[in-house]
């Protein structure tokens, strides 16, 4: 059984090396995420806290976006091994979904806001 | 299934034991003896990838659940109705505290899935232990959080704000309650059994399940607290 598990999980003892690519998740991989996720953690709250620059917003959503990936790549392992290809498309589905749905949402009650502006309603001849 | 000579076993055909062989001075292997084949009860190795992979798909339909929150509150965040708005309720440094606690945990879950794959049965309970009690810390300053919003008169209920902020936010915290309980249940199942291929395969799981939710965790301070803030 301990062949099977291994098989399963995918290391066997010597996960410190890491040297073959999708064979189990090491502990550099493990520090490698955490110090880059704190790093981009802190940027934008130092950022928002401080009142260092104005426009902050794109700072914030470029960090967010990068910690995602940071955590997708380091501590959910998500490598392009043949193996995680239905994780690859599932993900992939569930990017494109969110993409969609914030995307739209936030797009069409923007121009809904802007189109239903009081001073429209009124210029809006209706014959 | 039961009646004819062929198991459907793991999603493979297998003879059962004693309807095995014809020619006994055939080589023995292990689908004739039928011993180890058929009593076995762990996952498969094929199967355990598939236990992930379905888990793994459950995340993913979570995370269309967490979008139509984010997108809610991304819409009606300005919707204050003349109550308190984003920039006088959120104290930042103690979100970030939060924050560290939340990814704090999600390292030592790391360190742990280290542990469990290394087959330190004592180290990986040793890690959920931290990790669980980091998660603890988390949800403590959330319902702490909630609870001075709450008695600021700041409910749910107030502006099409809060509502959402409420809704976003506990939907989050409802899961890493889950997530707790899941660690816990876990935890004493590794504690009894041990490593066992079943308890590796829920580990595995569990592991998802918590990074998953500290990357949602990213999209809620980074939404719900900066930028609204930041507006």
């Amino acid at each position: 059984m301990s062949a099977a598990n291994e098989a399963v999980t995918g290391h066997g003892p010597h996960g410190e090396h890491g040297g073959h690519a999708g064979h189990g998740p090491t502990l550099k991989q493990y520090v490698t995420g955490f110090v880059l996720a704190v790093i981009l953690t802190a940027i934008p709250f130092a950022l928002v806290i401080g009142h260092v620059v104005q426009d902050v917003l794109l700072v914030i959503v470029v960090c967010a976006a990068a910690q995602m990936i940071v955590h997708v790549v380091y501590f959910l392992h998500l490598n392009r091994s043949e193996e995680q290809r239905w994780n690859r498309m599932a993900l992939l589905y569930a990017v494109i979904m969110v993409g969609i749905i914030l995307g739209g949402s936030l797009w069409i009650m923007y121009s809904l806001n802007y189109n239903m502006m009081p001073g429209m309603m009124h210029a809006k001849v209706w014959k | 299934m039961s009646n004819g000579p062929i198991a459907l076993q793991d999603g493979a055909l297998a003879l059962k034991p004693g309807y095995a062989n014809h020619g006994a001075d055939a080589p023995r292997d292990r689908h004739q003896t039928g011993e180890a084949v058929f009593v076995d009860v762990e996952p498969h190795p094929d199967v355990a990838g598939t236990i992930q992979l379905g888990f793994w798909i459950y995340l993913m339909t979570d995370c269309l659940l967490f979008a139509g929150l984010f997108a809610t509150y991304a819409v009606l965040h300005g919707h204050t109705a003349g109550g308190p708005t984003p920039r006088q309720l959120f104290d930042l440094p103690y979100t970030l505290t939060e924050t560290m606690f939340l990814l704090c945990s999600s390292f030592t879950c790391g360190l742990a899935t280290l542990a469990m794959n290394a087959d330190k049965k004592n180290a990986t309970l040793g890690w959920l232990a931290v990790t669980f009690v980091l998660g603890l810390g988390f949800i403590s300053m959330e319902i702490h959080e909630f609870a001075g919003l709450v008695a600021m008169g700041a409910t749910a209920e107030r502006s099409a704000f809060l509502s959402c902020f409420f809704t976003l936010v506990g939907t989050h915290g409802l899961h890493v309650t889950c997530g707790l309980i899941f660690m816990a249940v876990m935890m004493v199942a590794v504690a009894k059994k041990g490593l066992t291929a079943t308890n590796r395969a829920r580990l595995n799981c569990m592991m998802l399940f918590w990074h998953f939710l500290d990357i949602i965790w990213v999209g809620v301070f980074s939404l719900v607290y900066l930028s609204a803030v930041v507006h």
